[in-house]
C-alpha cells in the first residue's frame, strides 16, 4: 500500500522479494545495499537466525530521487523462504505494492520454486490481491551454477502470467538492478493507473 | 488492490502533527511517532537525532503484525497495546483504528501510567481523524481526478531518470 504524503512531498512504496529458502532474496538486498550511494539508502535491517537464515524479514529503505517534485522511496523487504515460516510471509505481504519472485535455477530446487510460487499466489489472494495483475517480476537466480534449468523450462513451471523475467547472479550483482528497476517501474505505472 | 493507499494532504497532516506534539508534551516523552500498519512512517515528534526512524517504523509494524498473528492463534481479535521495557528507554505501542500505530518512547522522566493515559486520549482523537481521511480517500477515488495525483501525468522518461 503506497503512502502519498503531500505535506512532505513524498511517496513510499513497498516491494517484497519472495522465493524458496536460500534462493538469494537477502543476497539481492545486500547487493543493492552495497552498491547504493550512502545518501540514498537507510540502514539495512536483517532479522535472521544465528546461521544467517532470515527469521522474519530483511528491510532496506531506498530513496531513488524525485518525480514531479515528489521524493520517491521504496521499502524493500524479503520474506523468510523456509516453508514453516508461512505465517510471517503472510504478514510481510500486507500492503505490498510490487513483488519480485526469486527462483533458484538449480535443478534440485525446482520443486521448492514451484511450491513457493504457489504459496505466493495463495498468500497474495488471501491478502486481497490479484496474483495475476499485481506488479511482479520473476528473477531466475544463480545462473552461474553448472546444473541450471533452462530459462524456458523455468518459465513454463513458474511464470504462467508471463511477468517480465531476469536472469541473475545475485552474488556478483548480475541482473539485480535490472530486476529492481523493472518492478519499480511497474509499481509507479500502477500508481499512475490509479491516479 | 487489497487496501486503498494512504494519501495525506497538508491540512490533515498539520492536524495530526499538532495532536502528536500535544501527546509528546503531555506524556513527557522522548520520541513520539505514528506509523502506518504497513511500516511507513507518517510523522514523528521529539528527539529523532541519531535515531533511524524509518527502520524503527518498519520494525514496529512488524512487531504489531507478529503480535496480531499471535492474537489470532489464541482466538483474540488483537493485542492493541504493546509495552517494551528497557534499562533506560521504554516503548509504548498502541494500535489505532486498525490502520495506524502510535509509538511513544519515554525514559525515567515519565511513567507507564502517564503514557498509557495520554496515549489513550490521543488515540480517541486520532481514530476520528483517520476515519475522516479514509472516507475522503474513498470519496476522491470515486470522483476521478478530483485531486490531481502527482503520478497522473508521469512518463516512462520520468521513471528512467530515477535510475540515472
Amino acid at each position: 500500500m503506497s503512502f502519498i504524503n503531500y505535506s512532505a512531498r513524498e511517496i513510499n512504496c513497498k516491494i517484497v522479494y519472495y522465493g524458496p529458502g536460500l534462493c538469494g532474496k537477502t543476497t539481492n538486498l545486500l547487493y543493492i545495499y552495497k552498491k547504493t550511494n550512502p545518501d540514498s539508502k537507510g540502514k539495512m535491517i536483517s532479522l535472521a537466525t544465528e546461521t544467517e537464515r532470515t527469521l522474519f524479514f530483511d528491510f532496506l529503505p531506498l530513496s531513488l530521487g524525485s518525480i514531479r517534485g515528489f521524493k520517491v522511496r521504496f521499502h524493500l523487504y524479503t520474506v523468510p523462504g523456509q516453508v514453516f515460516y508461512d505465517a510471517s510471509r503472510k504478514l510481510i505481504l500486507r500492503g505490498v505494492d510490487g513483488v519480485v519472485f526469486v527462483g533458484d535455477s538449480q535443478v534440485e530446487r525446482m520443486e521448492a520454486n514451484v511450491e513457493s510460487m504457489e504459496n505466493l499466489r495463495k498468500n497474495l489472494q488471501e491478502q486481497g490481491f490479484n496474483p495475476d495483475t499485481i506488479p511482479c517480476v520473476v528473477q531466475y537466480n544463480k545462473r552461474d551454477l553448472p546444473n541450471v534449468v533452462p530459462v524456458a523450462e523455468m518459465d513454463k513451471a513458474l511464470n504462467a502470467r508471463k511477468a517480465p523475467i531476469f536472469e541473475a547472479v545475485a552474488m556478483s550483482g548480475t541482473g539485480v538492478f535490472d530486476t529492481l528497476k523493472e518492478v519499480s517501474k511497474q509499481v509507479i505505472l500502477e500508481l499512475k493507473k490509479q491516479a | 488492490m487489497a487496501d486503498s493507499g494512504l494519501v495525506m494532504h497538508e491540512e490533515e497532516f498539520t492536524l495530526i502533527d499538532a495532536e502528536l506534539a500535544k501527546l509528546h508534551q503531555q506524556a513527557n516523552a522522548k520520541l513520539t511517532f505514528l506509523v502506518d500498519k504497513n511500516g511507513q512512517l507518517i510523522t514523528s515528534v521529539g528527539e529523532t537525532k541519531g535515531v533511524d526512524t524509518t527502520s524503527l517504523a518498519s520494525l514496529t509494524a512488524g512487531n504489531i503484525a507478529a503480535t496480531g498473528g499471535m492474537a489470532k492463534l489464541l482466538g483474540e481479535k488483537e493485542f492493541s497495546i504493546l509495552f517494551h521495557e528497557g534499562e533506560k528507554d521504554n516503548i509504548h505501542i498502541s494500535l489505532i483504528g486498525q490502520r495506524v500505530i502510535l509509538v511513544v518512547i519515554f525514559d525515567q522522566r515519565s511513567s507507564l501510567g502517564l503514557v498509557r493515559l495520554r496515549a489513550k486520549k490521543t488515540s480517541d482523537v486520532l481514530v476520528k481523524m483517520f476515519e475522516d481521511i479514509f472516507v475522503k480517500i474513498e470519496k476522491e477515488r470515486g470522483v476521478k481526478h478530483a485531486v490531481k495525483s502527482p503520478f497522473a501525468e508521469i512518463t516512462e522518461e520520468d521513471i528512467e531518470k530515477l535510475f540515472g
